[in-house]
């Protein structure tokens, strides 16, 4: 298993902990990660509202990168905006048949062209199609027995395209979580938004869903993430939104991929804990109980 | 940390134009085969903070009441998770809809509309410079863009937690200038009549 990895800009600042937890537990797994030299931005959320063109330009250099530096290999993105921003290049030059000329007139100024030729997959469906739950139940050292887990989805990865889950029920990440050895809190806001951007534009309105999210998490031990917008806005407004909400408990939030080391056997300094913005003091407790008992 | 050589950031059309009939007939061929089912509105995450509801919004594009749909903040608190887009019976990329209507209404000659819009056009400055969008400078120019004093500090604490936990990074990372001249060129591409 080897494929060409765009971390996104994300996890080289704010999400350093999702960056290094992914790669170290996709080592455990046996997955081979290929970074694409010189990769630049794909845009986030906020280059549709600027530039039509550019929305589909800027996924576009990456891809073309790809193509030139790990052909064959399929493009790993751990991140729901990135993944949605790439993958969408490719779906709507299919829609629209002047896309494709528009876009290699623009990085022809580079010398690039894209032809379409790489896959791009987000880390979930990597982590439940290509590894799937049975192997990552084999790299398990240290079950999380105990430990109860609110899986969350977000938006970009499962909408407007759903290749690998069901966009309207998510469940992609229950077996992979069960495999750990935790248990999966039954609820139905893992694919509820988490606000976004609006949380810098608008946030009064995103902390009403910040609220409702952490209210319905209520009984987990952590949330777990799979894209670094939704762990920032719900570990890091965790505080403002429950004073918004009028209800709900703080509760601890992590990356998948953090959840996954720490089952590995990797130490809480490996996947980077102390970075998280939410980890409360009752799951460090039980985490260090699942480390003894395998101890 | 000044910005000013570049221009500016509204690949449309001049600032102060009006909204690009063009444009606006593009966002109207979108949802010309809405059956107001209200699908949209039903789905919406942040319905309850607009002014129109969506469904409505997409009627009154269709009647050409553009000046009341660019007063509203209905579009402005689309968060792009697609649900809409999803589970529209008719298919419309309603998503996207609402992205180009956040586009015209940046390019038109409402001040405010143009405020609104500020954040997505001082991103889209930092990533031209920086090739890797560089959170810490983006919030920066960003309330210094939007000048209201009160604003830093609504995300002070959050700033705080960062800086405490080491994410907070000043200055470019590897790829500073990589993605002037695509940029340069899609300007060039979008400015064409």
């Amino acid at each position: 298993m080897k494929y060409a990895y765009y971390p996104g800009c994300s996890l080289e600042t704010s999400a350093m902990e999702y960056d290094v937890s992914c790669r170290r537990s996709l080592e455990r797994l046996g997955a081979e990660l290929a970074d694409i030299p010189g990769w630049t931005c794909c845009g986030a959320s906020a280059v549709e509202p600027v530039s039509r063109l550019l929305t589909f330009a800027l996924p576009a250099r990456n891809l073309a990168l790809a193509e030139r530096e790990t052909a064959g290999l399929d493009l790993l993105v751990p991140c729901s905006a990135c993944y949605l921003n790439h993958l969408r290049v490719g779906r709507e030059c299919a829609a629209d048949r002047a896309l494709p000329g528009r876009i290699n007139e623009a990085l022809s100024v580079e010398g690039l062209h894209y032809a379409g030729k790489t896959r791009v997959r987000h880390l979930l469906d990597v982590l439940s199609a290509d590894v799937g739950a049975e192997a990552v139940a084999a790299a398990v050292r240290r079950p999380l027995e105990g430990l109860t887990v609110a899986p969350y989805y977000g938006c970009q990865a499962l909408r407007p395209y759903p290749l690998f889950d069901d966009p309207e029920h998510p469940r992609s990440m229950t077996p992979l979580i069960e495999a750990l050895g935790a248990t999966v809190l039954p609820w139905d806001l893992g694919g509820h938004c988490c606000g976004a951007s609006l949380m810098a534009t608008k946030k009064e309105a995103a902390l009403v869903s910040v609220a409702a999210i952490l209210a319905g998490a209520e009984g987990a031990d952590a949330i777990v993430t799979v894209c670094p917008m939704c762990q920032m806005n719900l570990e890091a407004y965790q505080r403002e939104a429950l004073k918004a909400g009028g209800h709900g408990n703080p509760v601890s939030v992590l990356y998948l991929t953090q959840l996954l080391g720490l089952a590995f056997g990797l130490s809480e300094e490996s996947v980077l804990l102390h970075k998280n913005l939410a980890v409360t003091g009752a799951l460090t407790d039980k985490l260090r109980a699942c480390a003894a008992a395998e101890a | 940390m000044k910005n000013a050589t570049l221009p500016p950031l509204t690949f449309l059309r001049e600032p102060g134009a009006a909204p690009d009939p063009a444009g606006l007939a593009e966002v109207q061929d979108i949802v010309r085969a809405c059956m107001q089912c209200g699908t949209c509105t039903a789905s919406c995450p942040n319905a309850h903070a607009m002014d129109l509801t969506p469904r409505r919004m997409w009627r009154m594009l269709l009647f050409g009441l553009f000046e009341e749909v660019f007063q509203s903040r209905t579009f402005w608190l689309c968060s792009a998770c697609y649900t809409c887009t999803l589970r529209c019976p008719r298919g419309l990329p309603l998503t996207a809809a609402m992205a180009a209507l956040k586009r015209l209404a940046a390019a038109g000659d409402d001040a405010a509309n143009r405020k609104k819009a500020l954040f997505y056009q001082e991103f889209m400055r930092n990533v031209e410079k920086n090739g890797r969008v560089q959170e810490t400078g983006l919030m920066f120019h960003y309330f210094l863009a939007m000048r209201d004093p009160l604003l830093p500090l609504e995300y002070t604490p959050l700033g705080l937690k960062l800086l405490r936990k080491g994410k907070l990074h000043f200055g470019g990372g590897g790829q500073r200038g990589a993605l002037a001249p695509l940029f340069g060129k899609v300007r060039e591409m979008e400015a064409r009549p």
